[in-house]
Order: structure tokens, then sequence, then C-alpha cells
């Protein structure tokens, strides 16, 4: 492949442009000889940056920084419909890297009597999430009409957000499950920090997609008993804790009904941490230890 | 040339208390031919008389589809009428990008009326010329409101907006109990007799006549040209039917629901569909 003067503006001088904006380059030449300055093609002085200058503080912007890395996280959600409504169930963990440091951060919320939503990834960004919500159901009863954001409005609103967000180059670093009633009928649906979202009849994020998800494609039923769900939301949950590091013993279910919304109490699961294979799990595994 | 020295702008009061400007506004709602609507607890149905001031023109439209779920009927300045009838699609068209689902009628006219508000305490705008009635149906039920030029809007059972608007409106009050439970047939001859007590000179007409129905699996559709032709000739069977006199007006309409005006019901659009313009 031959090397080619690449670039859009020709203000930013030879080496730069093409060669069609600039003088003709035979494509066979070799560009990288070229010299290196700046030269503006409009004959004015190079525009230089000292990186001294900007280093010291006395010019020059820095560039506008967005959120690449999340600080505070939470991990897998899931969410389950069944007979009567949904149920989510998520811990209540908040890792800062690898430290456990918040142990008591509630990730599961209510929005309001028909919807409930869960959240991993960021939390600071979910709390921003929050405000927003608040701001619509304020709105809601500002209107004094009795109509109330439906699980399915929430869940178009909040996708339209992170997909713009992600559309600047600013995502908000979360994936969500939105779960309730819409007319009656269980909903449950999940967004990603991109905006991708899709809904189905059991829905785990992060690590829970590859741990939980498997358990529910098994055992999932639309028809499900409360207590069925909850004891399959209890199988996942602890898988989630077996192999996800960032996972507490300390989870939280939600649920929605005709009811309503409520937020059980957190509480532990029992686990077993004497299984052959947790005691020497290099045993299976050469080469590991 | 003036009629006082206190309606030269919209932000002047006079010393009675009024704002003359508005009150003119609120006048050329009169001047437009009128609209009349009436809601049941599921429907709702807008009816207007179009105008032509030349026999060589077409009749000039005055109801407007703004959303599937939503339409209005304007009376005055028809032209600030299709400018709100623009700002009303995009609201809903946003919402519903946003959303996923139709606005609610209520407070969709809530943002009109802030909007006609706005345009009453400010020195350099005026207040729209036209009064709109908006029908519509939501997950709150079917609703039929009145925007006022004031920035003022009212929730009804039934209305009537526009010239001689006092004679449909007279029909409305002694007729409005059985409004509820009407079926779309009934509703639709109901509007089409309170019209026509606001008709003077000519008859209704499938020409100058628009009538327009929406409510739950109604989508807004616009009955005019043919398709309405069933409903006036049905209109016309009972207003001769009745002995002369003092009962035709007063009396209920049950009986008037036609065989062959086959209203469009549940979730299908009508065969002939909504003609986009008048012939």
């Amino acid at each position: 492949m031959y090397p080619r003067p690449t670039s859009h503006n020709p203000a930013l001088g030879p080496g730069c442009t093409g060669p069609s904006l600039a003088q003709y380059v035979p494509d066979c030449v070799d560009v990288s000889s070229r010299p290196t300055v700046q030269q503006p093609s409009s004959g004015a002085a190079p525009f230089m940056v000292d990186p001294k200058s900007v280093a010291a503080g006395l010019g020059g912007h820095d560039p506008t920084k967005h959120t690449t890395t999340p600080y505070v996280t939470g991990t897998s959600v899931l969410g389950v419909t069944y007979r009567d409504g949904v149920l989510l169930a998520a811990d209540t963990l908040g890792s800062y890297g690898s430290t456990k440091r918040y142990k008591s951060f509630e990730r599961l919320r209510k929005v309001n009597e028909q919807t409930i939503i869960g959240a991993g990834g960021e939390l600071s960004d979910f709390q921003y999430i929050l405000t927003l919500l608040d701001e619509l159901s304020n709105e809601d009863f500002c209107a004094d009409d009795d109509a109330k954001l439906s699980p399915k409005e929430i869940y178009a609103y909040l996708s339209r957000v992170l997909y713009n967000r992600r559309s600047k180059m600013d995502p908000l670093w979360n994936s969500l499950v939105v779960g309730g009633l819409q007319d009656g009928k269980p909903f449950l649906g999940t967004i990603t920090m991109l905006g991708v979202h899709y809904s189905d009849d059991h829905i785990a994020t992060g690590f829970g997609q590859m741990l939980a998800r498997p358990l529910f494609r098994e055992r999932h039923r639309p028809d499900m008993s409360e207590e069925e769900a909850t004891q399959l939301l209890h199988e996942g949950l602890r898988v989630c804790y077996y192999r996800d590091k960032q996972t507490t013993n300390k989870f939280q279910i939600a649920k929605v009904t005709a009811e309503g919304t409520t937020i059980s109490d957190p509480f532990a699961l029992e686990t077993k941490w004497d299984y052959k294979a947790f005691v020497n799990p290099g045993a299976l595994a050469v080469g590991t230890w | 040339m003036f009629r006082n020295q206190y309606d030269q702008d919209v932000v002047t009061w006079s010393p009675q208390g009024r704002i003359h400007q508005i009150e003119y506004a609120m006048e050329a709602v009169k001047q437009g031919s009128a609209v009349v609507g009436l809601k049941s607890k599921t429907h709702v149905v807008l009816a207007s008389i179009k105008r032509t001031s030349t026999e060589l023109g077409a009749f000039q439209r005055k109801i407007f589809k703004i959303d599937d779920h939503l339409g209005i009927g304007v009376s005055g300045l028809i032209s600030d009428g299709r400018s709100i009838s623009r700002f009303l699609r995009n609201e809903c068209l946003s919402h519903r990008f946003v959303f996923e689902q139709p606005v609610q009628v209520a407070r969709l006219v809530r943002d009109l009326a802030d909007r006609a508000q706005v345009a009453t305490q400010r020195s350099w705008k005026r207040p729209y010329g036209v009064g709109v009635l908006s029908a519509g149906h939501d997950k709150t039920g079917a609703h039929l409101f009145y925007n006022c030029p004031s920035g003022a809007y009212y929730d009804y059972k039934a209305m009537a907006i526009g010239a001689r608007s006092q004679a449909a409106k007279t029909y409305l009050e002694r007729n409005f109990e059985e409004f509820a439970g009407a079926d779309v047939d009934a509703l639709l001859q109901h509007s089409l007799k309170a019209l026509s007590a606001s008709v003077t000179e000519d008859e209704l007409s499938a020409d100058n006549t628009a009538v327009a129905l929406v409510g739950k699996g109604t989508p807004f559709t616009i009955l005019e040209g043919d398709a309405l032709k069933p409903y006036l000739a049905a209109l016309k069977a009972d207003d001769d039917a009745p002995p002369p006199g003092e009962g035709d007006m007063g009396e209920a309409a049950d009986a008037a629901a036609p065989a062959e005006a086959a209203a469009p019901e549940e979730g299908a659009p009508p065969a002939e569909g909504p003609a986009p313009m008048e012939d």
C-alpha cells in the first residue's frame, strides 16, 4: 500500500492536505520524509501550541472530557415477569473498583405505583436518571389528572435519553431494567448505556446475563406464581453471588402488581462454600493456582 | 374610528378593568362559521360549516387532524388556526417520539392555552384570532376542550362556537343529558342537528359540512363529501318525520340512526377514508 497524504482541511498545510487540494503529489511519493511543521497553505504564520505553556496553564484548552470509565458501580440486575406482575432483584453494593465501598445502596427504585426501575453501572449516573424521572413524576402530579407515566413510556423515554447521551459521546454509564404493569399486563424491558433496548419475559444485565439468564431460560414460565418467581430469582442471585466478585450477599426484590409497588427489605441468601470445586478450584484446571 | 382610547394595544387596561384587544380577538371567533362539538363517554364528534366566498372557490376547511387520537375544529382566523395546528402536530409528534405513546389531550390543550396566554401579555404580539375546539381520546377517556384567544381553556360535554352558534348551543343544552350514553350514530346525528340550527340561508350539504369523529378504538376521522351523504339523508328523513312544530328540536333522535350509515367502528377506518381535501 502506498503512503498517501490524507486530510480534509487545506489550511493545515502541506503534508496534511489531499493531493487534489494542495500541490500534485504522485501516489508513489513517500510522504513520511516530508517536513512535519504545519505550514498553512494560505501562507500565514504557522499556528502552533507550545506544549510547555499548556502545561503551565498559560493557554490552550484542555480537550473536553467525558466519562471514559465509571467509578462507583453496581453489578447485575435481574428481572422476571410472573402471573400477577413483575419482580426485579439486585444486590445493594456500590463498588469502587474492586472495593466494596457502599454496602447499602438501593439499586431498585420505585418510579410510581405501576413502575420500578433497577440499575447497574455508574451509580451517580443512576442518581441523575432518578432526578429526570422525578421531574416527570412531578409534572404528572402538577397536571393533577390522575395520569401517570406507564412502564412503556418510561422505558421509551429512558432509551431516548441514553441513546442521546451516547450520541454526544458522553454516555450515562448504566444498564437499566424497567418493570411494571402496562394495561394490566406485566412489562419488562432493559436499556444499555448505548441506547440498545429490548423487552422480554425475563431479563438480566451485566454478569447476570451469563450467570442467571440460562437459569431463567430453563425454568421461567409467564404463569409462574409469586413464590416460584421469587425462588427463581433467588437461584439467579445466588449464582451471581458465587461467581461475580462485585456482588454482596445483601439483596432486595422489588415487586409490581395491580396492588402497587413494593421493595423488600435487604436480605441474605444461604450459601454453601464447601463444594469440592470451590475448595480447590485449581484441581480441574491445570496451570492455574 | 376607535371604540375608545384603551384599545390600541394588548397590554393596556381600560379603567373598567378590561383589555379590549383580547375582547376583539374573542369577537373574531364569532365571525367564523359555526363549529359544534359533543361527546359521549367513549367518543367525541366535531361538526363544522365550511364557507366559500365565491362559487368558484373551494370550501374552507375548518377541521384539522392533529394526530390519530386528536383533532381540532377552528372558528375565526383560519390562518391562525393552521398555525395552531402546526404547533399541536409538532407537540404530538415529539411526544410520540420520546414516549411512544399519544400525548394526553388535556395536557396538550394546556400547552396551547399557555401559548395563547403569552400573546395577551406582550406588547409586540397579538392574541390568536381563533377559537379552537379540540376533540380527543386518550387513556383518561374522551375529551372536548375549547381554547379561547384569551388563553383560557374549558372542558365541555358539548359546545358550539362561531357565527350563530347560540342556536346550536341551545340545542345542545336541551339534549346534552342523552350524549353520555349515546352511540356513535346518535352522536353524529346530534352534531348535525345542532349544526343545522346555526344555518340560515342554505341547508347543510355534503359540500359545506364536515364532521369528524374520534374515540375509543376509532382514530380521528373526518367525514365530508360523499362519506357524509348518508348522515345528511338521515338528518333530512328525521326532520321530515315528526309533525311540524315545537317538538323536533327538543326531542331525542335515537331513532335517527340510519341503517346504511355505518359509522367507522372500533379500529376499522371507514371504507371511504377521510377526504384529505374537499373537492
